[in-house]
């Protein structure tokens, strides 16, 4: 990993309103991405990500704060900034009707560089795609969509990559695919923001923020977040779990009980709690309970509730 | 310019691939100039008249014959009675009535003197002072063929000229008005929406985060529609001068040069709307309603601009098409040069730039 403590990004006190102070967007987020480091914004859908990813691109004035980009100021030296980034928005808004060809000699051009400069960057992505290059954008995959726009976004070599929600709709062998692919990129130097609402995703940066209702909750790497769960993770499955969950959300020593698919995952304020506790409180012969390691989702919704 | 030539590629293939909208850009200027040009008319041709003629004779049967030789008239129906004159009318068929005194070649012969009484429909006033002014020349025609050697002791000849259209051909005023409508109405409404489509697809978001300058982005919208709005100006030419049979008389040249202006006008006006809307169907309510009726009614093809009260006469002078429809007026049919026509040209310019600089000044580098 290339990273240093020179700081790519710089987010200091950005708040943002929209509909004259109705909707509180971002409120008063600071936090620093390094050079080199693959940096995830996790959040769910309307925490904010969005505004905040915008405003860094230069796309959106914050109402007040800084952010800076490799120095350059995001607001008055946008024009700098433009010259450096690579941006995928979260919707695809590359040409429907121009084949993935077109779009990345566009898109190159128009960052007055050239595929054939640039292609040792885009290799590994586009050579999956390049058997369609005649097909049109419109009619590709989600996924090949979505390397046509990380190459459209690449093809400049781009000293930051911001990336919104990119694996949005995309079929999971796709999602790991394209994470591979940034895991590549940052090994060739490239700064990577990212955001998504997968807390699975989130494993694979190098540190990540939590953003919820336009509020920062935490900024670590994925294990010190783990590690500070601070409790014992209980994992219960039966088979009738709605009636399980109000039963367990009663009890006057659960502490936090959510539904994960198949099972419960339950945090007691009790530390010496029992799994012989939790079944004789339940007396249903159908519950299995099970010490659990926590995740990156046990972890956001620990940190929501507090 | 490599930026703002790929640019200009990439409009290209939008506009080759999507083969609806192209048909339509293509084709709505022909079919318009074709049913604007035929449909629009103010000649009154085959007016159906009936005819209520008590004694027929030599000259009543001359009289009726000329009227009916004329591409003016056609007879509709033969009335024996001044009772059913009024049925005739209610019928809706016929525009007038041409109404014999009883022994008219006689009364004409004896009493030096026979009365013609022409009754018109004047439910539309003009057409019916139109119709009557025509029967009335035909009849005095009729009535000096009759007396070849008739001497009046003295009189005033009037001699009328009618320069520039000496037929009175209608297509010579309404061609150059649809150009000027077609070709605004055109231009604007392909800019507008080019650019508030990139807008509502999003990828203006990507071009805003590219190093693209709002000029050259601007300018190669506009280049892609200039040439098809040339090619949709030589269509419109083309159809009128060998359809419609309306003359160039004057410079093709300078008619081109000027078409030019007034296109880049257009076309600046559509970037102009784009910057004022975020979605196609403004933009397309924007130029196509809202640019329709100004054009229709403030060019002055259809209706005088001198006859209209003074605040719409102002107004009239914001509109392009009614410059551009006097320089066509003056090149086209009265065969005049640049000495005539310059003032309404430098308007045009001026419009362009006022617009161009209005569309970079608020185009946003963000997203508001």
């Amino acid at each position: 990993m290339v990273m240093s403590d020179f700081k790519a990004i710089e987010v200091k006190n950005i708040s943002k309103n929209y509909d004259k102070g109705k909707i509180v967007a971002l409120d008063n987020i600071s936090f620093d991405v390094k050079k080199g480091e693959l940096f995830g914004l996790v959040g769910p859908d309307g925490a904010g990500k969005t505004t905040l990813l915008r405003i860094i691109a230069t796309l959106l004035l914050q109402d007040s704060g800084e952010a800076k980009l490799d120095n350059f100021d995001c607001v008055a030296d946008f024009k700098a900034i433009r010259q450096r980034i690579g941006y995928m928005p979260g919707r695809f808004s590359l040409y429907q009707d121009l084949t993935i060809e077109e779009n990345l000699n566009f898109f190159a051009t128009i960052f007055n560089t050239t595929i054939e400069e640039n292609y040792h960057l885009i290799k590994d992505i586009y050579v999956q795609i390049e058997p369609f290059k005649h097909r049109r954008a419109g009619k590709l995959s989600g996924g090949m969509k979505q390397k046509l726009a990380l190459c459209c976004a690449l093809i400049h070599k781009p000293s930051v990559l911001i990336l919104d929600e990119p694996t949005t709709g995309v079929d999971p062998v796709s999602r790991k695919e394209f994470w591979d692919m940034l895991g590549r990129l940052q090994h060739d130097g490239i700064t990577i923001i990212v955001s998504t609402p997968y807390m699975d995703e989130a494993n694979l940066c190098d540190r990540i923020a939590f953003i919820h209702h336009g509020k920062l909750l935490t900024i670590n790497t994925p294990q010190n977040i783990i590690d500070s769960f601070g409790n014992v993770l209980w994992s219960i499955s039966g088979d009738n779990l709605f009636s399980l969950m109000t039963k367990l959300r009663a009890w006057q020593n659960t502490k936090s009980c959510f539904s994960f698919g198949e099972n419960l995952h339950f945090v007691s304020i009790n530390a010496q709690i029992t799994p012989q506790d939790i079944m004789h409180y339940l007396k249903d012969d159908s519950v299995q309970v099970s010490k659990i390691v926590p995740s990156i989702e046990d972890c956001f919704m620990s940190f929501m509730q507090n | 310019m490599k930026q703002f030539i790929i640019f200009v590629k990439k409009e290209f293939y939008h506009i080759l691939r999507d083969p609806k909208t192209l048909i339509i850009i293509i084709g709505l200027p022909i079919i318009q100039i074709l049913t604007f040009g035929f449909a629009l008319t103010n000649e009154v041709k085959n007016s159906k008249i009936a005819i209520l003629n008590p004694t027929i004779d030599e000259t009543t049967t001359k009289i009726v014959d000329r009227l009916e030789a004329s591409r003016f008239f056609e007879i509709e129906k033969s009335i024996n009675s001044p009772n059913d004159l009024d049925a005739a009318f209610k019928s809706g068929k016929i525009r007038m009535a041409v109404v014999f005194q009883n022994n008219f070649q006689s009364n004409l012969l004896h009493n030096k003197k026979a009365d013609i009484q022409l009754i018109t429909d004047a439910s539309d006033p003009n057409i019916a002072t139109m119709v009557s002014n025509y029967a009335t020349a035909i009849i005095n025609d009729a009535q000096t063929e009759l007396n070849p050697n008739y001497q009046m002791p003295y009189q005033i000849n009037i001699a009328t000229r009618l320069f520039y259209n000496p037929q009175q051909i209608g297509a010579y005023s309404f061609v150059p008005g649809i150009m000027a409508m077609v070709l605004l109405l055109i231009s604007t409404m392909m800019t507008s929406l080019a650019i508030v489509r990139e807008k509502e697809l999003g990828s203006m978001e990507l071009l805003l985060a590219s190093p693209m300058k709002p000029l050259v982005l601007i300018l190669s919208k506009v280049v892609p529609y200039l040439i098809i709005s040339l090619f949709n100006w030589l269509m419109i030419v083309i159809l009128s001068v060998w359809l419609m049979e309306v003359p160039i008389n004057g410079s093709f040249l300078l008619l081109f040069l000027v078409s030019l202006v007034f296109i880049v006008a257009s076309l600046a006006l559509g970037l102009f709307i784009s910057s004022i809307t975020d979605s196609q169907q403004v933009a397309m309510m924007i130029s196509l309603m809202g640019m329709l009726l100004p054009t229709l009614i403030l060019s002055g093809f259809m209706f005088p601009i001198e006859n209209m009260p003074l605040p719409l006469q102002v107004v009239s002078n914001i509109v392009p098409s009614k410059w551009y429809y006097s320089i066509v007026k003056d090149i086209m049919i009265k065969g005049l040069g640049i000495n005539a026509i310059w003032k309404e040209t430098l308007v045009l310019v001026g419009m362009t730039l006022f617009f161009i600089a209005v569309s970079l000044k608020k185009f946003k580098i963000r997203i508001s």
